[in-house]
């Protein structure tokens, strides 16, 4: 029971102040998403079924190493700030703020995993 | 977490089945959910026959027939019967409309009414829409102005009335808020189609000098940005508006203010 008045419900906490970041940010690794899978996967491709010897080739190459550490980079960043608006739609209270803090978690540690993995190939070549 | 089943004591029984009116050839049947605060029970449906050779044409039409000679306990809201008013809103034939410009030959077999969907019900085929009058309320639905109040009126070229073309005429029926998911969701915090197209209405009205500030009151992850364009808002307004492109403006207009 409260006696909360309706304007005092709809008003909540206030306005946040911040979302335009964020929906910006969709759009822009969007974009930079199409050119990077095709650069990402064209390689990749040619070198799928070579093994591990065409797979260290490919991506000794600056070229390939760079666009691969860029395409892991933003579609990791891309996946940390949409899975964030489905947790949000989705979840509430304490089971928000936990998936929140493991979906940033597990993001960050994809993308990280993906650059190095990728570095490591390019420098011990 | 989303709710996907109806608690026990909103889970909708079988309910009664009225007679058939006496004499009647051409009988339509509806199914209408029933459900009252006072007697503790669960929400039902009811099966009511209505003859359509004394039934005018609209959906509006066929509830007064019920509740003026069928069963006067059924409640509904009505007024105007002719879309201009925004109270008969109900969910019909699983779709969001308003019953007194909905025509009965646009549905297929029985004839299917549930209140709006997701708000608390107060009785039968009524809502309680405080909630959402009170939010359209917050996003300011006046004129707000800063320079010295002209001496006759605010003056405003063709050109510039035509921009609210398409805006003005939302009756707040909440057929569109009501049909959104992510207002289903979040509801609590997400200001929904109808009070994000009433804010759009005015933060491009050329008159309004309060555009930076209302553009300020929505810059919030769940006021604006629970919108994921489904648009559902725009496929259900029974009066053909489009809340989803009035939403789409406010987040343009939002980057512009930072790109």
């Amino acid at each position: 029971m409260s006696y909360k008045t309706d304007y005092n419900r709809v008003a909540g906490l206030g306005r946040a102040g911040e979302g335009v970041h964020h929906f910006w940010m969709q759009r822009v690794t969007s974009i930079a998403l199409v050119p990077l899978t095709i650069l990402f996967l064209i390689p990749f491709g040619k070198a799928l079924g070579g093994g591990y010897e065409a797979l260290v080739a490919t991506y000794s190459s600056f070229g390939n190493a760079l666009t691969a550490a860029l395409f892991l980079f933003v579609a990791a960043w891309h996946f940390a700030i949409g899975m964030q608006v489905v947790i949000e739609d989705y979840t509430h209270g304490g089971t928000r703020l936990v998936l929140l803090l493991l979906n940033k978690l597990l993001s960050f540690a994809l993308g990280a995993a993906g650059v190095l993995a990728i570095a490591k190939i390019l420098f011990s070549a | 977490m989303v709710q996907l089943t109806l608690p026990k004591n909103s889970t909708i029984r079988t309910g009664k089945t009225w007679p058939k009116p006496a004499g009647a050839t051409n009988l339509r049947t509806f199914r209408i959910y029933r459900w009252s605060p006072d007697d503790g029970e669960n929400p039902r449906v009811d099966t009511y026959f209505v003859d359509m050779d004394s039934c005018g044409p609209m959906v509006l039409d066929a509830l007064i027939k019920i509740k003026n000679e069928i069963d006067p306990t059924l409640t509904f809201r009505r007024s105007c019967r002719e879309g201009i008013c925004g109270s008969c809103a109900m969910n019909i034939d699983g779709r969001n409309t308003l019953a007194c410009i909905f025509g009965m030959d646009e549905i297929k077999g029985d004839v299917k009414i549930y209140p709006l969907p997701h708000m608390p019900v107060v009785k039968d085929l009524i809502p309680d829409l405080t909630h959402f009058y009170t939010q359209h309320e917050s996003i300011m639905p006046w004129l707000e102005t800063k320079s010295n109040t002209p001496a006759k009126e605010w003056k405003q070229s063709i050109e510039d009335r035509e921009k609210l073309d398409g805006l003005y005429e939302c009756v707040m029926c909440a057929c569109c808020s009501t049909s959104c998911p992510s207002y289903w969701w979040n509801g609590d915090r997400y200001l929904g189609p109808a009070a994000l197209l009433h804010a759009y209405r005015w933060i491009i009205d050329s008159r309004d000098e309060y555009t930076g500030e209302r553009l300020d009151g929505l810059h919030d992850p769940f006021k604006l940005y629970r919108c994921h364009t489904i648009m559902n808002c725009t496929s259900t307004c029974p009066k053909g508006l489009n809340p989803a492109k009035a939403i789409a403006e406010i987040k343009k207009m939002m980057v512009e203010r930072v790109v």
